[in-house]
Parts: structure tokens; C-alpha cells; sequence
């Protein structure tokens, strides 16, 4: 199938940047990804500068690959990031507008790749746990409600890709944010440090300069796990009682 | 005392003023519409001057009314920051843009915020202000009992501006703002406060829906029943 690409070209930070029509021959059992890759091997052999795009894994677990798909990050096909979107998704003629992640706080470094060390300085505020837990504990020797489990284990699969900042019109890290509060909160271990976390967390995420949270769920729409906007709740909740409850 | 200041600028905070000003707001406006009802009574407006002499002269409400006022400024001023700051945190936009489940309120709230604030400035310079402020509404003191107590007749002030076509509508612009901002405001209060479970949240959207027909529905039956009258 032929595609008519429009995507986003931007030298460096300072750039001003524009858009740039490709058109690229690709098979619907290729991803997204290697039809991108197909476009730059053209453009390195007609030599032209090839797009910046990053990625990793490929196997949807790494995070690093969103990238805003006809308004969309990651792509019209829910649950599913960039890498694992197929081409046959797509038909013959199709234009695709391919362009970069856009928030303030997730400024473009080049073309298609933004800087998202903000995420990296939330998590660095606490999405941890400060002791070694050690080995792998034996099953069952932590009592853990299932539902709980299952709750902290469906926040945990959130993989940092920006796709949530990318799908607000705020430009707001609460999904992301909330989802890790949410992982490290529900479980014993992360129990502890649970309500100095949601502050430093919170403080880091206002600190970066991304927006509030308008509650409009376009994140929870556009999520390649399906983070919940619930967790944003349990994060509000969090934090109320972490401002009014026990520790001074 | 940092505390309070840093979790009053605090992102959450900020929306949690937001809410609970909102909701303040949301309380008022049913105890507002039941009074304003007796505009309809029938009685060449005895009940409704009564009802207003009540509520601008009783301490009690007299005092929430001045929280009144200062939450309707702090849910405007704040709710502007927090439009202003969000569009800035956005930075620049899409060529292509989709943002799936945005509604057109919940993108528009300063907006209709606006509107209904330039409504809000309308209606209490018309009503409240020339009732409080001036001489320009007459003194009544033909109801039995009433003689010398000076109870202000509001209700032909009412009825003389819902008699102009321009004012009927300028309401109904108003209202259906409201309308429009408590489709998503009403249940965004509660999600902001951390209220959201499959329990109860269906809940409160059906009870947001009903709301933001219902109240501001009521509000515009009685213009409209003045100006046929
Ligand atoms: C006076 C003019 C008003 C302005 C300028 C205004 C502005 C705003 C704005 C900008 C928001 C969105 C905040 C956000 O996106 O995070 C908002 C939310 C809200 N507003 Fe208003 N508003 C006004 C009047 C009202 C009135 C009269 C009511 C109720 C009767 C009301 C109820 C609410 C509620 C419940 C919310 C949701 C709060 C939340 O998201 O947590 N507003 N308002
Ligand atoms: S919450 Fe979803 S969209 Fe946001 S970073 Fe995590 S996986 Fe990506
Ligand atoms: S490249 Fe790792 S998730 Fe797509």
C-alpha cells in the first residue's frame, strides 16, 4: 500500500520546525515502526537527513516509541502502542500526520523524539521503595487482597510512554503520576511510604510545568494499558489526606 | 503554616477550590430557585417581597450570603488561572487534533464561565444592587401587617425587566451557559475530591445530568412566564 506521510521535521530544541510530506510503499504486516524505518532507508539513500524517532523494545513494554498518529498518540488502534500498531490499519492512499508528543513540559529534541526527563524527575521524587525488599518473597507470606493485587498490578503496567500528556489538552502528568502513586501505594511494601511519596510526587509533577487535571479523560482514551482515570481519584484522595492527615 | 499555602498552590489544590466552590455553588442553587418560584405565586408579588425582605435582612443569610460572593470570585478568579496555566502547559498544538472523550463543555468551562459570570454581573446590578444600594425600588406597605417595616417591592422591579424581550433572553443565554457547565462540572467536583467508584459514580453523572437540565430549566420557566403574562 501507498501512504501519503505528513510528518513533523524539527532540527533541535530551537527550531521553529515544520511538516514534510514522504510517501512510503509499505505491507500491512509491517508495524508502524518499520514502515518508519522503510521511509528513513529511502531518505538515507537519497541522502537526506533521516527522522528522529525513538524506540526500543518494539514489543510495547519499554515506553519510549508514542508518537501522535492523525491527532492520536499511539495511533488509531486502543490499547496498543506505536510499535505494536500495524499497517494494516491502514488502507491504500491513506495521509497519515505523524508528530511528536506536544506539553511544555515535554519539550521536541529533534523531529519526533521529545525530552521527557520530567517523567523521570517524578519518578526520581518517589516512585520507589526506599528499603531492599530482597528476593522474590514466597507466595502468600505477604497477605494481599486480591482485588488489591489486581488493582496495583493494573496500575503497575503503566509503561511512562507520555501518551496521557500527549492526549490532554492541559498537558497534564496526572495519569502517569496517579498510576504510579497508585502501584506503589496499594501494596504493603509501598505502603510505608506511601503519603510522603504522593507529595514530593505531586510537588515534582507542579514543578515540571505540566497542567491540572480538567477531568476529561482523554488520557484514560488514549492510554496503551488502560490506566484508569481512577487512579487520578485515588491520587486527589491521596493527597488530600496526605496534606490533612497524621504526618506533621 | 507552609503547609496550608503550599497545598492551597498546589495543583490538586487548586482544583480542589475549585471544587468545593463549585459544589457551594451547586447547593445554593436549588434554595435560589424555590424562592424565586414565588415570583409565579399569583399575588401581585406579596410572597416574593416577603421571601426577599427575609433574605436581606436575616443575619444568618446575610452572612452566607457575603461567603457567597467571595466563593463565586474565588471559583472565577482561580477557575481563569487555571485555564491560563493549562493552556500554557499544552504549549503548542496539533496539526491534527482528536482528544477523544473531550466534550465541548469540558473544554469550554472558562468559557462558559464567562458567560455566565457577565450574566451574574447583569443580574445583580439589575436586582440586587439597585435593591441594596439606591432608592430607585419602591417601599411597600399595603400588604396587612407590613405598615412601616419597609419591605422594598422588588417584585415589580422583576416583573418590569422581564417584560423587555432583551432581558428575557439575556437570562436564557445565561442559563443554558450554566447548563453547559455543570454537564461536566458537576461530576468533575467529585472526581476532583477523589470520588470516583463503580459504586456510586454512575450515580452522580445521572444526578449531574438531571441537574444541569433540571435547575437551570427552572430557572428560565419564570422570565418566560413573566414576559407572557
Ligand atoms: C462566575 C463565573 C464562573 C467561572 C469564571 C467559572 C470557571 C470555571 C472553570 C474555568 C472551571 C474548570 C476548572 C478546570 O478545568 O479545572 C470550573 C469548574 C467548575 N465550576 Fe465554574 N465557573 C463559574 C461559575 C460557576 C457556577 C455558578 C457554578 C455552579 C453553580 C460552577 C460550578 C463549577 C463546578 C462544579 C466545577 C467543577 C470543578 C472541578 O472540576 O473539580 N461554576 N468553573
Ligand atoms: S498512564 Fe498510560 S499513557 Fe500515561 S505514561 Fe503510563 S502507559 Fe503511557
Ligand atoms: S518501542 Fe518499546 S513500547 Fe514501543
Amino acid at each position: 500500500m501507498k501512504l501519503n506521510l505528513k510528518i513533523w521535521r524539527q532540527k533541535n530544541s530551537n527550531d521553529k520546525g515544520h511538516y514534510e510530506a514522504h510517501s512510503v510503499e509499505a505491507t500491512g504486516d509491517m508495524s508502524f515502526l518499520e514502515m518508519m524505518d522503510v521511509l528513513n532507508e529511502q531518505l538515507i539513500n537519497d541522502k537526506k537527513e533521516p527522522v528522529a524517532f525513538e524506540h526500543d523494545c518494539r514489543e510495547g513494554i519499554c515506553g519510549s516509541c508514542n508518537m501522535v498518529i492523525n491527532g492520536q498518540p499511539h495511533g488509531p488502534q486502543s490499547g496498543t502502542t506505536t510499535c505494536q500498531l500495524h499497517m494494516r490499519h491502514f488502507k491504500d492512499g491513506d495521509d497519515i500526520v505523524i508528530e511528536p508528543a506536544r506539553a511544555a513540559a515535554f519539550p521536541v529534541i529533534k523531529d519526533l523524539v521529545v525530552d521527557r526527563s520530567s517523567f523521570d524527575d517524578i519518578i526520581q521524587a518517589g516512585g520507589y521503595i526506599s528499603v531492599n525488599t530482597g528476593q522474590a518473597p514466597d507466595g502468600n507470606s505477604i497477605p494481599i487482597e486480591k482485588d488489591m493485587a489486581m488493582q496495583a498490578f493494573d496500575a503497575a503496567t503503566c509503561i511512562g510512554c507520555g501518551a496521557c500528556v500527549a492526549a490532554c489538552p492541559n498537558g497534564s502528568a496526572m495519569l502517569f503520576t496517579s498510576a504510579k502513586v497508585a502501584h506503589l501505594g496499594l501494596l504493603p511494601q509501598g505502603k510505608v511510604e506511601h503519603t510522603r511519596r504522593v507529595q514530593s510526587m505531586v510537588a515534582t509533577m507542579d514543578k515540571e510545568g505540566f497542567g491540572m487535571c480538567s477531568n476529561i479523560g482523554a488520557c484514560e482514551a488514549e492510554c496503551p494499558k488502560g490506566i484508569s482515570i481512577e487512579n487520578i481519584a485515588m491520587l486527589n484522595r491521596s493527597y488530600i489526606a496526605s496534606v490533612f492527615g497524621g504526618q506533621k | 503554616m507552609k503547609w496550608i499555602i503550599n497545598f492551597l498552590f498546589s495543583s490538586i489544590g487548586k482544583k480542589i477550590i475549585m471544587s468545593l466552590t463549585g459544589l457551594f455553588l451547586i447547593s445554593f442553587l436549588p434554595v435560589h430557585l424555590l424562592g424565586n418560584f414565588q415570583l409565579m405565586a399569583g399575588d401581585g408579588g406579596e410572597a416574593f417581597n416577603t421571601y426577599a425582605y427575609f433574605m436581606t435582612n436575616n443575619p444568618l443569610i446575610k452572612f452566607t450570603s457575603y461567603g457567597l460572593y467571595f466563593f463565586i470570585l474565588l471559583h472565577a478568579v482561580q477557575g481563569i488561572m487555571i485555564a491560563i496555566k493549562n493552556k500554557s502547559a499544552k504549549g503548542s498544538n496539533y496539526k491534527v487534533s482528536t482528544y477523544k472523550n473531550k466534550t465541548w463543555a469540558s473544554n469550554n468551562m472558562a468559557f462558559l464561565g464567562i458567560l455566565i459570570f457577565a450574566f451574574l454581573c447583569i443580574h445583580m446590578g439589575d436586582f440586587w444592587f439597585k435593591m441594596k444600594f439606591t432608592s430607585q425600588i419602591a417601599m411597600i406597605d399595603t400588604y396587612p401587617g407590613y405598615e412601616g417595616i419597609g419591605v422594598k417591592d422588588l417584585y415589580t422591579r422583576v416583573a418590569a425587566a422581564f417584560s423587555q424581550l432583551w432581558i428575557v433572553i439575556v437570562y436564557l443565554i445565561g442559563l443554558l451557559a450554566l447548563g453547559f457547565h455543570l454537564v461536566h462540572g458537576f461530576s468533575s467536583a467529585f472526581q476532583t475530591l477523589g470520588l470516583n467508584h463503580k459504586k456510586y459514580t454512575p450515580l452522580i453523572k445521572g444526578l449531574g445530568y438531571a441537574y444541569s437540565v433540571l435547575i437551570p430549566l427552572g430557572f428560565a420557566i419564570i422570565p418566560i412566564w413573566m414576559y407572557f403574562k
